[in-house]
């Protein structure tokens, strides 16, 4: 059981970490990506560009957090 | 096609794909340790050893697009985290040597515990998702390549030619790479990490990218620039004084 909750606990911090918002942003997006590619739509510029985004809405909450 | 065309375009394909392993082995055995991650790359290729050796040239019908992406969104979440620190650690919001804080609680953990804890399951999944990756998709091209002229062997001479050349390289970059500051390898890992993420995980969801391998170069420019936009933005808003990102 304990080796159970050390895997569980190992997993949680190699994919959530510090910030949720990244691992689910990452997911929604490639989900989105996938969609439009099996639509015909070779959208190679939505993934680097989400990444971006969610990258700087992490960063910038970090900052608002550690300025209250 | 040549005997020697063919050899020539297994070492090369097969170049690109070592290329790419050996640059996240690197980054992870030298900012995490090389012990795990050598245990990474030793799982790694005894799993593509049973592999190749069970499904010989059935390896051609594995879904290695389901693969990609699998692996890549894993680096690309993992990535993302680590350049995250990176970037608030440059831009002063979280303290540069935290790493020295975190070694001797691992140091207090070890010797209250024995040596069981020595184990670093980060290093080992990174090193082995990379090499296992890359490693099937080796075995691929001297399949197919080999495959199509009819010379499975000669396919792998080529890919055990650019083995060679690509841990030769390896073992001379390594070195030098010790001597980075901690902080800005970190730095560098996570602009890797996340490049490959967003490459892999976009072609295993079904994306062509332009120019193909290439295409890694400008991810990593962009996610280089990307980084040091936001620790300069961080740099502002914090108003600390100027630092490197070492």
């Amino acid at each position: 059981m304990k080796w159970v909750a050390q895997f569980g606990k190992f997993w949680y911090d190699f994919l959530i970490g510090d910030d949720w918002r990244l691992a689910v942003g990452v997911v929604i997006t490639i989900s989105g990506v996938f969609f439009v590619a099996h639509h015909g739509v070779n959208a190679w510029w939505l993934l680097p560009f989400a990444v971006a985004l969610i990258l700087v809405i992490s960063v910038t909450h970090e900052m608002r957090r550690q300025s209250r | 096609m040549h005997s020697v065309l063919l050899v020539a375009a297994a070492f090369l394909a097969s170049a690109v794909e070592m290329v790419e392993a050996l640059t996240i082995v690197l980054a992870v055995g030298v900012t995490r340790g090389w012990r795990s991650a050598g245990w990474g790359v030793a799982a790694a290729v005894v799993g593509l050893v049973v592999i190749v050796a069970g499904l010989g040239p059935a390896l051609a019908n594995l879904p290695i697009d389901s693969l990609r992406l699998v692996v890549g969104t894993v680096l690309l979440v993992f990535g993302l985290q680590w350049l995250r620190k990176a970037v608030l650690r440059a831009g002063g919001l979280k303290a540069l040597h935290d790493e020295e804080a975190i070694y001797e609680a691992e140091v207090a953990l070890l010797r209250a515990d024995g040596e069981r804890r020595g184990h670093d399951w980060y290093a080992f999944t990174v090193a082995f998702k990379g090499v296992f990756l890359e490693g099937l998709e080796v075995a691929f091209i001297v399949v197919t390549f080999g495959g199509t002229q009819g010379n499975v062997g000669l396919a792998a001479v080529g890919a055990l030619a650019a083995l060679v050349v690509v841990l030769v390289a390896g073992v001379i970059v390594h070195a030098p790479l010790t001597r980075v500051p901690e902080n800005t390898l970190k730095f560098g890992v996570g602009v890797m990490l996340t490049a490959f993420g967003i490459f892999w995980s976009a072609e295993g969801a079904g994306i062509t990218w332009p120019g193909a391998d290439l295409s890694l170069l400008g991810l990593i420019g962009f996610v280089v620039v990307l980084s040091f936009s936001l620790v300069a933005l961080v740099r502002r808003s914090a108003a600390v004084p100027e630092m490197t990102a070492s």
